[in-house]
């Protein structure tokens, strides 16, 4: 017993190596084996705390480059989500091009307007990028606005946030539709007019785009429904819907494309053009 | 507690907060990285306590093995590495080193220089070789073991440089 004692006593560093050495190799051989340890891992208290302190300021310094490139992945899925197929429509798909509904330009706002009762707002892509006059305009929360002029590299936005703007909306659960318009009050509201008095409304009630907007693809988010009154000369709802978007606060948006706004808009002037 | 021990707290702390929020994100051509954290060791006091310096060097590596999720890989080559140091020191310095006042954060002396080379040498090449674990890639563990030996080498020294004591006991 003494002679293991004295044995332990005086090899201790040599044993305390071999004891530290034969854990660090077992947790070695555990990193490099399928079922990964789980002791050591950066993921507990201390380590992710720490890194989660670093991506901050990473975070911060690469703000602009994630930004930009999470806006391109937002166009996409804008893009593959407004192409959904709806299983009713028949899709003649053009062997040359493919289908093609709806496109998404990602831009930018470069100036902001939201205190006069006429506001538009400008991006900084034109027509270089594919923007035309009269194109929809959304952000990752809902709509923004139509397109009004463009040039080369620039392109000018009716707000929501403009007494001139008329955008087809709807309630979203019952489909009943009414036209969107600014009373030029408080920035964040708009005015859901011309609502038929058969529409089921209630305080809360999602509204979206309207079906038969071809600005805008079909059920883009726009507010909820915070006040219901009757228009006291036409009988109508009117609803007061909260926006969805901050129209104080835009950074990037979306300017969609229709590839069949021409081809509806044609078809709906002849149809007019013929009836009268 | 007298303040050898505080100085080598705060250098244990001071060396593993540098390595993980700077040196860990240097990845000079994408692989190469230095790690200057094992200074540690290397300036632990000659005649210090064996067994301690053992176990601060186990978790050293096991804390650096937390950020770098890498299993056990720093834990292992600094332990060896804390237990061969008597032998590079001996190397280096000759046989009776524990009674001169060997000194390894002063002026760069040939002695110095080769302790510091052969020691950041044998942790890396420990530590690639375990971390990647394939014989296969052996000249990838000499290439990574040749790259991170130099800038950890060249590191140390700056770092010993930069924190000499400026007063001569």
């Amino acid at each position: 017993m003494q002679q293991i004692v004295n044995f332990l006593f005086k090899n201790s560093n040599k044993l305390l190596f071999l004891l530290l050495l034969g854990i660090s190799l077992v947790l070695t051989i555990q990193s490099h084996s399928y079922h990964r340890s789980e002791v050591v891992t950066s993921a507990n208290f201390i380590s992710g705390g720490v890194y989660e302190k670093i991506h901050n300021v990473k975070e911060y310094l690469n703000l602009k480059t994630q930004n930009e490139q999470l806006a391109k992945e937002n166009a996409i899925l804008k893009k593959l989500l407004y192409n959904a197929k709806d299983s009713t429509a028949i899709v003649v798909r053009d062997s040359l091009k493919g289908y093609r509904g709806m496109n998404t330009i990602i831009s930018k706002v470069i100036k902001n307007s939201y205190n006069v009762k006429e506001n538009y707002l400008t991006l900084n892509s034109g027509t270089k990028a594919g923007i035309k006059p009269d194109m929809g305009v959304v952000n990752a929360l809902g709509i923004v606005g139509i397109v009004e002029h463009t040039s080369a590299n620039y392109a000018t936005v009716i707000s929501v946030l403009n007494v001139k703007s008329q955008i087809n909306a709807k309630i979203k659960k019952s489909n009943h539709f009414g036209t969107l318009r600014w009373d030029g009050k408080s920035t964040g509201f708009v005015q859901l007019i011309d609502v038929p008095r058969l529409a089921n409304v209630r305080k809360g009630d999602t509204i979206v785009t309207g079906n038969e907007s071809v600005t805008f693809p079909p059920n883009v988010g726009i507010g909820v429904i915070d006040k219901i009154y009757t228009d006291k000369e036409t009988n109508y709802f009117t609803l007061n819907v909260r926006l969805f978007n901050d129209m104080t606060n835009l950074g990037h948006v979306y300017v969609i494309e229709n590839y069949e706004k021409k081809e509806i808009e044609e078809l709906e002037a002849k149809t007019v053009i013929e009836n009268e | 507690m007298n303040s050898t021990v505080l100085l080598n707290i705060a250098r244990f702390i001071l060396l593993l907060a540098a390595q993980v929020l700077i040196f860990n994100e240097i990845d000079f051509w994408g692989y190469v990285n230095p790690y200057p954290y094992i200074l540690f060791i290397l300036l632990f006091p000659v005649n210090g306590n064996k067994s301690a310096l053992l176990a601060a060097s186990f978790f050293l590596g096991i804390i650096m093995d937390m950020f770098c999720d890498s299993g056990g890989v720093h834990a292992t080559a600094c332990v060896v590495l804390a237990y061969v140091r008597p032998t590079f020191f001996k190397f280096s310095f000759g046989v009776s080193y524990e009674y001169q006042t060997v000194r390894i954060n002063d002026k760069l002396t040939p002695e110095r220089f080769s302790f510091l080379l052969i020691s950041v040498f044998t942790h890396h090449i420990i530590l690639f070789l375990l971390e990647i674990f394939k014989i296969t890639f052996i000249l990838d563990i000499l290439l990574r073991t040749l790259l991170s030996s130099v800038f950890t080498l060249i590191l140390c020294i700056v770092v010993i440089y930069i924190f000499k004591p400026s007063t001569k006991r």
